[in-house]
């Protein structure tokens, strides 16, 4: 069955239901589509305007469908590889309507994610107790921003949440911290300007095992992953941590969705020194791009489990290929 | 650093074209192919990519490059120029009033480096211009962002105009503004709060401060990293408020940087800095010929010499020099040598500059580092009777050396094998100065 279909099917009659888990569904699929309102004037709508203007495809169309993708930052490898695939398939197939080739397109750049997609848990476990996640990224991703909303959902969630500040590096990083842990009405752990951050996540989380907290939430500072003995810290701060729970924490990286490739860059450097279990997408409302969710899927395996939607509180969703795709794609499928 | 990458794709391209004894059009296309995706994967926007392509082909068949003796040279010479008029062939500097205080504007999306960079010109502007220099706090949402410039301003000694969280942005500069008039400061700096460029409500608020307060200069902040949005977001805000300039952060990290090129060329507004650290010192003026001849892979030796010039302390170095040349180089000298280098910033980023240098990895710009510290460490361990005469370091005085400093023996010899070697390039550079050749080898780098 075509995505397209799929999708249509499992969104479009959902309207008519009326329990409350349905209401429920509906708003966060509104969110995703509101969310994704930029990307999908810059996708959709223009593989619609493309679908308007040829009548057949020919160079002149793929060539045009490459500039969609690679404005989208979906890579140039990406979109190469999967223009190159679209030419032989129209070629071999004797296809040249431009809505099967587009559909065509859109199941060839989601299979992967709906092929290992299936499986994956997004929220937090809690099988073992306290879970203890540590958010990692660049500088000036959203990091103290998205910690705020995670603890704000498994609060409400009545979950008991402790902060832990260990971004001793930026100024006003730990104060900024607080502020969110004042109005969420919770502790917070901090060190003091330039201790070891592998000291604070140590107290912390030895807090955190004291209060019997259920998640301890580890704010780092930023850094580039360029920068060897900054990426070391972190390894140290994830060492101390497994030391104190005898297992991984869960690791989140944090990405701003309006980063170009380097973003694959950054996830494969964190990636490689410590063990991030998840990637939470930040600022897509913001953007029309956001071709690097796929990007990363498509190179490194790691999934993405939350994704910021809107700046507020409530505006960081479970990732949910499904909802991205009908957010991303609902104009060409209600076309139909 | 940013374009590295791009700077290998290049070399690698023109090699492969440099082995080749006749440029045709085949072969320039191909060239140009390698080109376009280096340039498309360094995040240039798609749309700039298909102009500069273009433009290069019929700059190189306008010029005939064919019928030329070192074609592929020419179409070298002809991505550069080209690279050099896209990232803006204007070496731009902020305009400073004579009689009243400048007043700058930052803007930008959240999380692009707006406060950090606030602090880190004026920082610049107190202690390289010499400037009296006003900075204002009007980012009242992020929390804490207030606290983050408070504690900036008193780490460089810079005055904050500081009202809290709870007042108008608007209302701070203006206060700000009337401040720096009545006490007679030469710059203004105002931090804003980051905002969507789509975002009616905050955008209103900026253009609400431009017009109370007529700033000479509306800086936006980009990140280095960012992708093919980035030209949108520089033209809706340069829609609206007029920009005078961009200053791009985090240039440091391993993005290419491509952004830079759409920015410039799709808006027209000159990228002034760049941002190249995270300490308050790490910010460069941005030069575009230099930036392109990075680019190309021809090192920017002139960025190393403004470095050099800012931070070697002439007098030491020429205490040093004299040293090497009487031939009484101590391990004191050599310590105090390495202290400058590592004045200069980090290694890395340093050796960066020198061109031929890009192979080095950053395992080994890392162990360089590691090591300098490392020989301190020891070096401070000796007595100076040691540290003047090192050849009377025998077994047990390197033992004792070994336990006062927390190392082995093994680390001691190898800060003797190196002061050895040091030494001794030191000598051969004697002579040849003695003879009358060049006293620095140029081709030592290469």
């Amino acid at each position: 069955m075509g995505l397209f279909k799929f999708l249509k099917e499992k969104f479009g009659k959902k309207k008519e239901e009326q329990s409350v888990e349905a209401s429920k569904e509906q708003k966060s699929l509104d969110k995703y589509d509101k969310g994704l309102e930029k990307s999908r004037k810059n996708f959709s709508n223009k593989l619609e305007e493309l679908t308007k203007r040829y009548k057949e495809v020919n160079d002149d169309y793929f060539s045009d469908l490459e500039e969609i993708l690679i404005e989208a930052d979906c890579g140039v490898n990406f979109t190469l590889k999967i223009i190159e695939d679209l030419l032989d398939y129209s070629n071999e197939k004797d296809i040249k309507d431009p809505k099967a080739i587009n559909e065509s397109l859109v199941d060839r750049m989601f299979l992967n994610y709906v092929k290992e997609g299936s499986n994956i848990k997004n929220e937090l476990s809690f099988e073992n107790l306290p879970e203890v996640l540590v958010m990692v990224g660049v500088n000036g991703v959203g990091k103290t921003t998205t910690i705020a909303k995670l603890a704000k959902r498994y609060i409400s969630k009545g979950k008991k949440v402790l902060l832990v500040a260990a971004d001793t590096f930026r100024a006003g990083a730990k104060e900024q911290l607080t502020v969110w842990a004042g109005r969420l009405g919770i502790d917070i752990v901090s060190g003091n300007d330039n201790e070891d951050p592998a000291s604070v996540a140590y107290k912390g989380v030895s807090k955190g095992l004291a209060d019997k907290a259920d998640l301890i939430i580890v704010d780092t500072a930023g850094r580039l992953q360029n920068k060897k003995n900054l990426m070391d810290e972190l390894k140290k701060v994830s060492k101390v941590i497994n030391k104190l729970i005898n297992r991984e924490p869960e690791c989140f990286l944090v990405i701003d969705a309006t980063t170009g490739q380097n973003g694959v860059l950054q996830a494969a450097a964190f990636k490689e020194l410590i063990n991030v279990t998840g990637i939470v997408i930040t600022k897509m409302d913001g953007t029309s791009k956001g071709g690097i969710i796929l990007a990363i899927r498509e190179e490194l395996g790691i999934p993405v489990r939350f994704i910021g939607l809107g700046e507020g509180f409530d505006d960081l969703e479970e990732f949910d290929l499904d909802k991205y795709l009908y957010g991303l794609c609902s104009g060409l499928i209600k076309d139909e | 650093m940013a374009f590295e990458a791009l700077q290998e794709k290049f070399s690698r391209v023109i090699k492969s074209l440099k082995g080749q004894s006749k440029l045709t059009e085949k072969n320039m296309d191909d060239m140009l192919k390698e080109v376009r995706i280096a340039l498309l994967e360094a995040d240039v926007n798609y749309k700039v990519v298909r102009e500069f392509i273009n433009s290069v082909k019929e700059k190189a068949l306008g010029e005939r490059v064919f019928d030329k003796l070192n074609p592929s040279e020419m179409v070298v010479k002809i991505v550069r120029d080209e690279l050099v008029e896209l990232l803006g062939s204007d070496n731009c500097t902020l305009n400073y009033n004579k009689n009243k205080p400048t007043i700058i504007l930052l803007v930008g999306l959240q999380g692009s480096g707006k406060t950090t960079t606030c602090a880190k010109l004026a920082n610049l502007m107190k202690y390289k211009l010499k400037k009296k220099v006003l900075m204002a706090a009007c980012d009242v949402y992020r929390p804490a962002a207030v606290d983050q410039l408070a504690q900036l301003a008193n780490q460089i000694n810079v005055d904050l105009v500081n009202m809290g969280t709870k007042v108008d942005p608007v209302e701070i500069a203006k206060k700000a503004k009337e401040k720096a008039y009545n006490d007679h400061y030469d710059v203004l700096l105002i931090d804003t709060a980051g905002r969507l460029q789509i975002d009616e409500k905050l955008m209103d608020e900026l253009k609400n401060i431009k017009r109370e307060i007529g700033p000479e200069e509306i800086l936006l902040l980009t990140d280095a990293m960012a992708g093919q949005d980035s030209v949108n977001v520089a033209t809706k805000f340069n829609e609206l408020l007029g920009l005078t300039g961009v200053i791009m952060s985090k240039m440091d990290g391993d993005s290419r940087g491509g952004a830079a090129l759409s920015i410039a060329h799709v808006t027209g507004v000159p990228i002034k800095f760049i941002g190249v650290g995270e300490k308050i010192n790490e910010l460069d003026i941005f030069y575009p010929d230099r930036m392109a001849e990075r680019i190309l892979g021809m090192g920017d030796v002139l960025t190393l010499i403004d470095k050099v010039e800012q931070n070697i302390d002439e007098k030491e170095a020429k205490k040093s020099m004299n040293k090497m040349m009487e031939g009484t180089f101590t391990l004191d000298d050599m310590l105090a040598q390495m202290k400058q280098v590592q004045k200069l910033g980090s290694l890395g980023g340093l050796m960066k500059l020198i061109p031929g240098m890009p192979k080095v990895s950053p395992e080994q710009l890392e162990k360089a580092e590691k090591d300098m510290k490392e020989f301190e460490v020891i070096i401070n361990s000796m007595t100076y009777e040691e540290r003047m005469h090192p050849e009377i370091l025998k077994n047990s005085r390197k033992t004792r050396i070994a336990r006062g400093s927390g190392k082995t023996n093994a680390d001691i010899n190898r800060v003797l094998k190196r002061y050895e070697s040091a030494k001794e390039m030191m000598k051969q550079m004697k002579n040849r100065s003695k003879k009358g050749g060049p006293g620095f080898n140029p081709n030592m780098f290469r």
